[in-house]
């Protein structure tokens, strides 16, 4: 019945995406029009030519094909997204790489939300939905929830992924920084959302373990909390259902208050518990042995859940938000300091007893810089929070640094290390393929950071200083376009730095397909083999 | 239902009321007998790396 049910609505779907694509009002929703259609009539023959045929026994063991599928998504979104940000680097300091004949589509404006939404969205998106999938499996000893409602997850993350990417590129935004999709797409997503809540709750729920460990609170606060905010910041009336344009339904400070309290909260849940929620499985899977203190994760999680909320307000100093409120996010900005302090030791405590796999465990060496940068942009984020010194910081470069320090130290690194544990286990190999590619990785990735962190710093700094310099009649020393050039050995300086992590995290890809493709001998056979 | 009661119930109650459960989460956390409970769910990462456990309750019973 259920086959016939889907048939019928893939049929309606891609009837209705045409008809959406005549009546099209913008190029962009006809372009996601067509791509919903295409996508739709697939499935409808796929459905069609499989229907009635014979359904093969329910499988009982872990569910890790979408998992699978979701390292290579990680991979590869990784790679699209490092890729266009060390583009959009240099488009920066060479403003003739913003091509004549690629205006309206290639250009910094268009290149940067496809940037920012490729690394977080995709690259880190697909990083949680694999990992979580993956994690509570293994520590509810219970298969994944629902059949196949995990490869709608995945699949349907994926299509919000393309449809907001192209989406950018078309100039389908409602100019809200990390939410920049549009309603069709904001709704899409909702309901990929709801299913994954509904997986991850439903494993958890019918579990075999009294507990529930510890990642899988953060991972769950994660969902919960991103359901929320997007629900929240998204709130807009289409101009028309046939166009990509829509009207929020805030405006003034509230709207501006309601996307610093969504943006906020992205970094604080998405970026930052969710992949707690791997550092708590992964670090102590890969030292081999369980994490420092169990007590300091509970109270880490619950500090976390009841500070990060209030801390969005720290983006709207000295603009038509109240004073109080402002303050408000400064203090527990402040405050916050010190739960990402203890996770950060909990995290590098998991490995006493054990600090000499550091020396001959690259992947152990991946996991605990990426805790360091949490511990580092966790310790500068507060300072930058603070009235006084976000006078100095805030609109600089500084702001892009500490993001960048965040995202690619404990963001990235973390991902990489998680992704070289997956891959051997994920396809049945006894080992990675190589580990010197991931020393080499480590490193180029780690030089790659520092010389993008130190360069914004500086540049940064310099920045705002020239901004408030004043001569000795009290008028403005340096003009905008004074900054500008002084930035240029910086920008260069920063784009070299994209390309040392691209050039690791392309090691990383060879050294995965290898691991996971190349005609090595399994493990499994090479064990049979060996007895 | 307008702002200022809103704000009124949110700078007393609701505040008091989060307070006591964030302070009660982690006094719950440091209560006697919690340290066996806390290292058991800290090694469950360590148990089922390969199959989900078997389809019984036994398992849960003995243990709980």
């Amino acid at each position: 019945m259920w086959d016939w049910i889907k048939i019928v609505v893939l049929g309606v779907v891609a009837l209705a995406a045409a008809v959406a694509a005549n009546f099209a009002r913008d190029l962009a929703y006809q372009v996601h029009a067509l791509i919903v259609m295409a996508v739709a009539a697939g499935l409808f023959i796929w459905s069609v030519r499989r229907a009635g045929e014979p359904k093969s026994a329910p499988e009982t063991g872990y569910m890790d094909g979408v998992v699978r599928y979701g390292v290579i998504a990680t991979t590869f979104w990784g790679l699209a997204g490092f890729l266009v940000g060390t583009f959009i680097a240099f488009q920066l300091a060479f403003p003739a790489l913003n091509f004549e004949f690629l205006q309206g589509f290639g250009n910094f404006g268009r290149l940067r939300p496809l940037h920012t939404s490729a690394v977080i969205f995709a690259f880190g998106g697909n990083a949680l939905i694999a990992t979580s999938f993956y994690i509570v499996q293994r520590t509810s000893a219970a298969r994944l929830w629902g059949g196949n409602l995990a490869w709608f997850v995945f699949w349907g993350y994926n299509l919000f992924i393309v449809l907001a990417a192209t989406g950018y590129l078309m100039g389908a935004t409602q100019s809200k920084e990390y939410a920049e999709p549009e309603w069709y797409v904001d709704l899409w997503l909702t309901v990929v959302w709801v299913a994954y809540l509904l997986v991850f709750l439903g494993t958890i729920i019918k579990r075999k373990e009294p507990h529930i460990y510890v990642a899988n609170w953060f991972f769950l606060s994660f969902i919960v909390t991103i359901a929320m905010l997007h629900i929240v910041n998204n709130l807009v009336v289409p101009v028309s259902i046939f166009g990509s344009r829509s009207v929020q339904v805030m405006s003034g400070v509230q709207d501006a208050m309601t996307q610093w309290w969504y943006g906020h909260n992205a970094v604080g849940f998405f970026l930052t518990a969710g992949f707690l929620g791997m550092m708590y499985y992964f670090v102590p899977k890969q030292a081999e042995r369980p994490v420092y203190s169990y007590k300091l994760s509970i109270i880490h999680f619950w500090a976390l859940i009841f500070l990060y909320i209030w801390a969005g307000p720290h983006h709207l100093h000295y603009t038509a938000l109240p004073d109080w409120a402002s303050t408000l996010g400064m203090v527990f900005s402040i405050v916050l300091w010190m739960p990402s302090w203890g996770g950060m030791i909990n995290g590098l405590m998991t490995l006493s007893g054990a600090w000499d796999k550091l020396r001959t465990d690259p992947i152990i060496r991946m996991m605990v810089i990426s805790i360091g940068f949490y511990g580092m942009s966790t310790f500068e984020g507060p300072m930058m929070s603070i009235r006084a010194v976000n006078a100095l910081s805030h609109y600089t470069d500084w702001t892009i640094g500490h993001v960048h320090s965040g995202a690619l130290g404990w963001n990235g690194m973390i991902t990489f290390g998680a992704l070289y544990f997956l891959t051997p286990r994920l396809w049945g190999r006894a080992s990675l393929y190589s580990l010197r590619m991931v020393s080499w990785h480590f490193w180029l990735a780690t030089i790659g950071i520092v010389l993008y962190a130190a360069s914004m710093w500086v540049t940064g700094i310099m920045e705002g200083l020239m901004w408030r310099e004043v001569d000795a009649n009290g008028f403005l020393v340096n003009s905008f376009a004074d900054t500008v050039a002084a930035k240029f050995p910086m920008y260069v300086l920063r784009g070299t730095g994209g390309i040392l992590y691209l050039a690791g995290a392309l090691i990383m890809a060879y050294n995965l397909w290898m691991t996971a493709f190349s005609k090595r001998v399994p493990a499994a056979a090479a064990v049979a083999a060996a007895e | 239902m307008n702002y200022h009661i809103f704000r009124e119930i949110a700078d007393s109650w609701v505040l008091l009321a989060m307070f006591v459960f964030f302070v009660g989460a982690i006094v719950f956390a440091f209560r006697p007998g919690s340290r066996t409970v806390h290292n058991e769910a800290a090694s469950v990462l360590f148990r089922h790396e390969d199959a989900p456990a078997p389809d019984t309750n036994v398992d849960l019973e003995a243990r709980t």
